[in-house]
């Protein structure tokens, strides 16, 4: 160490001089400790440490030598007179009001919330998800009627239909989405197509490629792809808006004026993707059968013109119509589960991050749940 | 640093958002513990004023020592050390909303001091909380279950928290109720005279300007137009000051304070035993 230069080595003592400190002795009898130099946060360091493991009670605390003080240092010299008796000697005036000052304001105060025990925990939260997906799903049964009566309302008034509300959600729902869902099904076809190939060859019959294609494009994975992609883009979006205007008063703003909510938020967004969903499920059906039969044209060696034919063969018509009828519905439950969770926010803005999530899962899930419904419906009557 | 130094010098300071100038070669000084109150019209930029002090904001142009340090030319240990030596109150508290108000107190302290042991760290935290005349069950209570002026409460204990000698209040009584607003008030006082704390608060709360601000910067036309006593401020011929100090709410607030002032020292002889000389 002696061959740092002196100058280091001053501002070094300089700067330990003003280091908190104590030392302990006996003075007349009595135990002592002795603070010395700033006892303040910067300059505690190890001090409350060694202070611990200090042994003893009853100490007369002199302050004589110490130089600043904030609350920290003073609440460490009150801890001590606290727990361990004894008294304070030597403090200046302004130590003396900050001590008394710490004095006043010592309460025991919890930082965090008394942890309930795992097996009530466990249970509330159990009994809380039930509670809040029962009142969901009533919620959502409400939801659809209060739309219903909107609608009978519109159908008696039909100068209170906002039409250009609705058009313009057409775009956002719709014309805004064709690229990424084309995009989508596209290659959705061709990992069916070469999937399906792969094992189909197996059994030589890689010819049969084409109706997998045909059929899971139309009848199932166009639309559902469709549905997966519009509730992740539309139902969060519808969550999001009426949820921040729900926090902006806006609604409430509405509601005063006479502008029903119902009539002129949740509609125009429920009626544009009802109408939008099988346009969009069609035109990704429609893609996924490109995609197929591009990778049938370069991978299978079956030219275009051979798998149209196919197609035409093998693919019943009430395939589509399996497709047109389910896509409205699907719609439906996206909008209204967006719409719903987003008017169900109330206080913050965390709040409406998470009713988005909410909105896309629960969207997600009912339109699968729905599927399988139709699945077997349509089983049953001969749809095969 | 010696004492006489500003703790805040701004110089030439130049803001703008896209063509559109905020500040234009805007001067400011606040001195050691002085209590100083920010006015000025909407829009006329004083948060980002805050906010270019504090570093939120990288200014155009301009000059800013914090503790006599350049904060826009200086490295990120250097800003460290400022910014161990301030603390900040934002508008809405801005209280960490997955952590405890106890919790929220113990950030600061954890980031900067991360030795200290945990029941210190819980003890400072209780003492902070009840120091800015929070109740003690405010402790563990997360942000959320907070009314307003408790939020703003939890806000000051979290600035104090590593007992700083700077503290910045962003409209700290907007939203509350005219009693809150003036145990707020004499809080900060209170802070002030006990922590020997600078204070620098933007404010719109006239009764706040008059009661607790040693001095007024008035922010108008793009820079600070004046600074000084509210007195000072009144004797000066500039319309809107004029129309601030002199509207019906400046002089509800002036009245206010005069009867009050009138109360406490019944004879102007008494003024001389008020010890602030």
């Amino acid at each position: 160490m002696s061959s740092l230069p002196g100058v280091r080595n001053t501002s070094y003592v300089a700067a330990m001089s003003s280091v908190a400190r104590f030392t302990e002795g006996t003075e007349a009898g009595r135990r002592v400790l002795r603070f010395e130099g700033d006892l303040t946060l910067s300059r505690l360091g190890v001090l409350p440490a060694k202070l611990d493991r200090l042994k003893g009670s009853g100490f007369l605390i002199d302050l004589s030598q110490v130089g600043r003080m904030d609350t920290i240092g003073a609440w460490i010299v009150h801890r001590t007179v606290r727990d361990r008796g004894g008294e304070v000697a030597g403090a200046s005036p302004g130590i003396a009001r900050l001590l008394s000052r710490i004095g006043e304001v010592d309460e025991p105060v919890k930082v965090r919330p008394d942890p309930p025990s795992p097996f009530v925990r466990v249970l509330g939260q159990l009994g809380e998800a039930t509670i809040e997906a029962g009142r969901t799903f009533t919620g959502l049964v409400a939801f659809l009627g209060g739309m219903l009566i909107a609608i009978s309302r519109l159908i008696r008034e039909p100068r209170r239909f906002r039409i250009n509300a609705v058009v313009q959600r057409f775009e956002v729902v719709g014309v805004h989405a064709f690229a990424i869902i084309g995009l989508m099904s596209f290659l959705v076809g061709i990992v069916i197509a070469q999937q399906g190939a792969v094992q189909l060859r197996q059994f030589g019959a890689e010819v049969f490629t084409v109706n997998l294609i045909g059929r899971s494009s139309i009848k199932e994975l166009g639309l559902l792809m469709t549905a997966i992609m519009v509730a992740g883009r539309s139902g969060s979006s519808f969550a999001a808006q009426l949820g921040s205007m729900k926090l902006a008063e806006e609604v409430d703003a509405m509601r005063t004026i006479g502008v029903s909510p119902m009539e002129a938020l949740v509609l125009p967004r429920v009626l544009a993707t009802v109408m939008m969903m099988p346009l969009l499920g069609f035109y990704a059906a429609l893609v996924s059968v490109v995609g197929g039969a591009v990778f049938c044209w370069v991978g299978l060696d079956i030219p275009p013109v051979t798998f149209v034919q196919r197609i035409r063969e093998v693919v019943p018509i009430t395939d589509l119509w399996q497709l047109l009828i389910k896509a409205p519905f699907f719609g439906l439950i996206i909008a209204m589960a967006g719409c719903f969770q987003g008017m169900q926010v109330e206080s913050s803005a965390e709040e409406v991050g998470l009713r988005t999530t909410t909105a896309v899962v629960q969207g997600i899930f009912l339109v699968i749940v729905l599927d399988a419904f139709f699945a077997v419906f349509f089983t049953e009557v001969g749809w095969l | 640093m010696n004492d006489d130094q500003p703790i805040i010098s701004v110089r030439g300071l130049k803001n703008s958002f896209g063509d559109q100038p905020v500040h234009e070669g805007l001067d400011l000084d606040v001195r050691r513990g002085e209590i100083i109150g920010v006015v000025g019209g909407s829009g006329t930029g004083k948060s980002v004023l805050m906010r270019s002090i504090i570093g939120l904001q990288q200014p155009d142009e301009g000059e800013i020592h914090v503790f006599g340090q350049p904060m826009l030319t200086a490295d990120d240990k250097c800003l460290q050390s400022v910014r161990k030596r301030w603390g900040i109150m934002f508008q809405g508290a801005a209280l960490f909303s997955t952590l405890t108000v106890a919790e929220n107190v113990q950030v600061p302290l954890r980031e900067f001091y991360p030795r200290l042991s945990e029941k210190l760290l819980n003890e400072i935290a209780a003492f902070k909380i009840v120091m800015v005349g929070l109740p003690t069950n405010a402790g563990p209570k997360y942000p959320a279950e907070l009314s307003g002026g408790m939020k703003k409460r939890a806000g000051i204990s979290r600035a104090l928290a590593m007992d700083p000698e700077l503290l910045f209040l962003d409209e700290p009584t907007a939203g509350l109720d005219p009693i809150g607003a003036a145990a707020f008030d004499e809080l900060i006082v209170e802070l002030r005279d006990q922590l020997g704390l600078t204070v620098f608060i933007i404010t719109h709360d006239l009764d706040t300007l008059y009661t607790i601000c040693d001095r007024v910067a008035v922010l108008a036309d793009r820079k600070v137009i004046a600074v000084g006593t509210i007195p000072e401020l009144m004797a000066l011929d500039h319309p809107w000051i004029q129309e601030y100090f002199r509207g019906p709410r400046g002089r509800a607030a002036e009245e206010a304070v005069e009867a009050a002032e009138a109360e406490a020292h019944p004879a102007p002889d008494a003024k001389s035993g008020n010890g602030k000389a």
